[in-house]
């Protein structure tokens, strides 16, 4: 293989009691690349990629990042973390600390850099999702849009090797959609690897190494863009995409 | 206050229907009682003449007068703005209080003579013994918390019997096991600390029950946001969920702050020189009991609304966040 893998998935599966959430997922994410997660809801998209930071646990198969391998009994979990990058549906802010503070506190606390170099660096990343007016206010002060910039910053800021994006643009009102794509797709441009769940099938094509597909915890199918949207091979995939692009 | 409507609603005391009803309930109760023996009938002379012998007119008298002059006075207040109202009812009900601790003809002077000893050894010893178990069972309730939420079996099981145990018995009990008990362990303790540490336990299982709650009552993503980041536990709980749980746990922890104020007067069972110890010792000897509790009770009140202020200084202050 010619780039070096970030992120390798082998054989993994996953049960919440009796219900087989993930089966036998393969799949390698190298660096640079940019992945978009889709399929339908229930599908175990989310799950994927919240096993891939421990955030939930898999119990068979194998998931390896940055060369260390997650399991139960872990015990440099935060150090995995603090390399990979996570951006919620729901945004996840801390809503007591100012969005400044909100993007310094990971790398002062956890990384121990001294405050004046993580307002720096904070500032910087919250300038390059164009927000550096709103440091000073708190979270419930901000729109949607702007919340989900301010996560995107917040895990900027920890300098990590892979972002992953868990639904980012869902809980978000239709014109505050865009913002956080254009965001995104800057990123991308820039060269980070991410991970993106969404059905933003637009973002997609524009930014996308590849497509994976999903459903009931499978991997259906996955290809480039132009392959995946231009000639799906698998019915349940046409299904999916017939319905999503109706409109 | 509630969320309020932006609809302003009919104010309720200037309703022909209420004031009617308050009038005829205020004089019916009023009727009821025999008063011709106060001090009421004997102003109202000139009308009912002597009051002893007015019979069933001078009852329909008083109770007409009381009626006319309480109903007009809460038309009156229900005129006045929303900060004035309140202020005006605090003030009639204090008087309404006064009223009833004047009908014990307190010694004024003795009450003078004996307060002093009253503040400087009884609420100093009582505030002393309130905000080191207050402090200590703080600290107890975080552990507690903390235990009660872990799946370690071993800190689950102290922290769960812990608490059933301290909230299940008498607090007067644990002040006696605790004064009593441990010297038959070998430790001989002081009356003061006893206290403290029965106080202090005591709360602290309380507290534990109301910490859990406002721990557990944070959204799961704060948890999920701090790990992705890679916050350890103690980290994540110092400064991302408790942070956010206090402006949750103040009002219930406040309540049990003024709580254990007043409780603390039962170390004086074991002999503590506190605010209620002294109350009850120093009208003995006159049997001027009723002088001591009275001002044991203003001091304790006096106490506790030093305490409500602050709280409600802090739950402002933890506002802050939340305004848009």
């Amino acid at each position: 293989m010619s780039a070096q893998a970030i992120i390798e998935a082998k054989a993994v599966s996953k049960w919440y009691g009796q219900f087989h959430a993930l089966k036998d997922i393969n799949l390698t994410v190298h660096k640079g690349e940019r992945i978009v997660i889709c399929g339908p809801s229930g599908s175990g998209k989310s799950t994927l990629i919240r096993c891939f930071n421990r955030l939930e646990a898999h119990q068979e198969g194998e998931i390896v990042v940055n060369g260390v391998t997650l399991h139960g009994r872990m015990s440099n979990v935060a150090a995995v973390r603090s390399n990979v990058g996570m951006v919620f549906q729901h945004f996840n802010l801390f809503p007591h600390m100012t969005v400044l503070m909100n993007c310094m506190a990971g790398p002062m606390w956890v990384k121990g850099v001294p405050a004046a170099e993580a307002r720096q660096t904070a500032l910087q990343f919250l300038e390059r999702v164009r927000i550096p007016e709103q440091a000073n206010k708190f979270p419930v002060q901000l729109s949607g849009g702007q919340q989900q910039r301010v996560a995107i910053a917040r895990s900027l800021c920890m300098k990590p090797d892979v972002m992953l994006f868990d639904e980012p643009t869902s809980a978000l009102d239709p014109e505050m959609v865009s913002e956080v794509l254009d965001t995104m797709t800057e990123l991308a441009r820039d060269g980070m690897t991410m991970v993106c769940v969404t059905h933003e099938m637009g973002f997609a094509r524009a930014v996308a190494d590849r497509v994976i597909f999903m459903d009931a915890g499978q991997i259906i199918e996955e290809g480039t863009p132009d392959a995946f949207f231009g000639n799906p091979r698998h019915d349940r995939t046409k299904v999916f995409l017939s319905q999503i692009l109706r409109h | 206050m509630l969320y309020p409507d932006t609809v302003e609603a009919e104010v309720l005391v200037h309703k022909p229907w209420f004031v009617a009803t308050m009038f005829g309930v205020v004089m019916l109760v009023f009727m009821a009682f025999n008063l011709s023996g106060t001090g009421f009938a004997e102003l109202m002379r000139p009308v009912i003449g002597e009051p002893s012998t007015s019979g069933l007119y001078g009852r329909f008298a008083v109770g007409f007068a009381v009626a006319v002059i309480f109903t007009l006075n809460v038309v009156l207040i229900g005129f006045a703005p929303l900060k004035l109202q309140i202020g005006i009812v605090w003030l009639e009900l204090l008087l309404l209080f006064i009223a009833f601790f004047e009908t014990f003809h307190l010694s004024l002077p003795f009450i003078r003579e004996k307060l002093p000893f009253l503040i400087s050894q009884g609420v100093v010893t009582t505030l002393y013994v309130s905000a080191m178990s207050i402090v200590i069972a703080s600290v107890i309730a975080v552990a507690g918390a903390v235990a009660k939420l872990s799946n370690n079996g071993f800190a689950y099981a102290i922290a769960s019997f812990y608490t059933s145990f301290f909230r299940g018995l008498p607090l007067l009990m644990q002040v006696y096991l605790i004064y009593l008990g441990l010297p038959q362990l070998g430790f001989v303790i002081n009356a003061v600390p006893a206290g403290i540490l029965a106080l202090s336990l005591c709360y602290g299982a309380y507290m534990t029950e109301i910490f859990r709650s406002g721990i557990q009552s944070i959204d799961r993503g704060q948890w999920e946001a701090s790990r992705s980041m890679g916050f350890g536990f103690a980290l994540t709980m110092r400064r991302i969920i408790l942070p956010q749980a206090l402006p949750v746990i103040i009002p219930p922890t406040g309540n049990q702050f003024i709580s254990m104020l007043k409780d603390s007067s039962l170390v004086s069972v074991i002999g503590v020189w506190e605010l209620m110890f002294l109350a009850r010792t120093l009208g003995q000897k006159t049997f001027q009991h009723m002088e001591m509790l009275i001002s044991a009770a203003m001091i304790y009140w006096v106490m506790s609304i030093c305490l409500e202020l602050i709280q409600s200084r802090i739950e402002r202050h933890y506002a802050r966040s939340k305004v848009r």
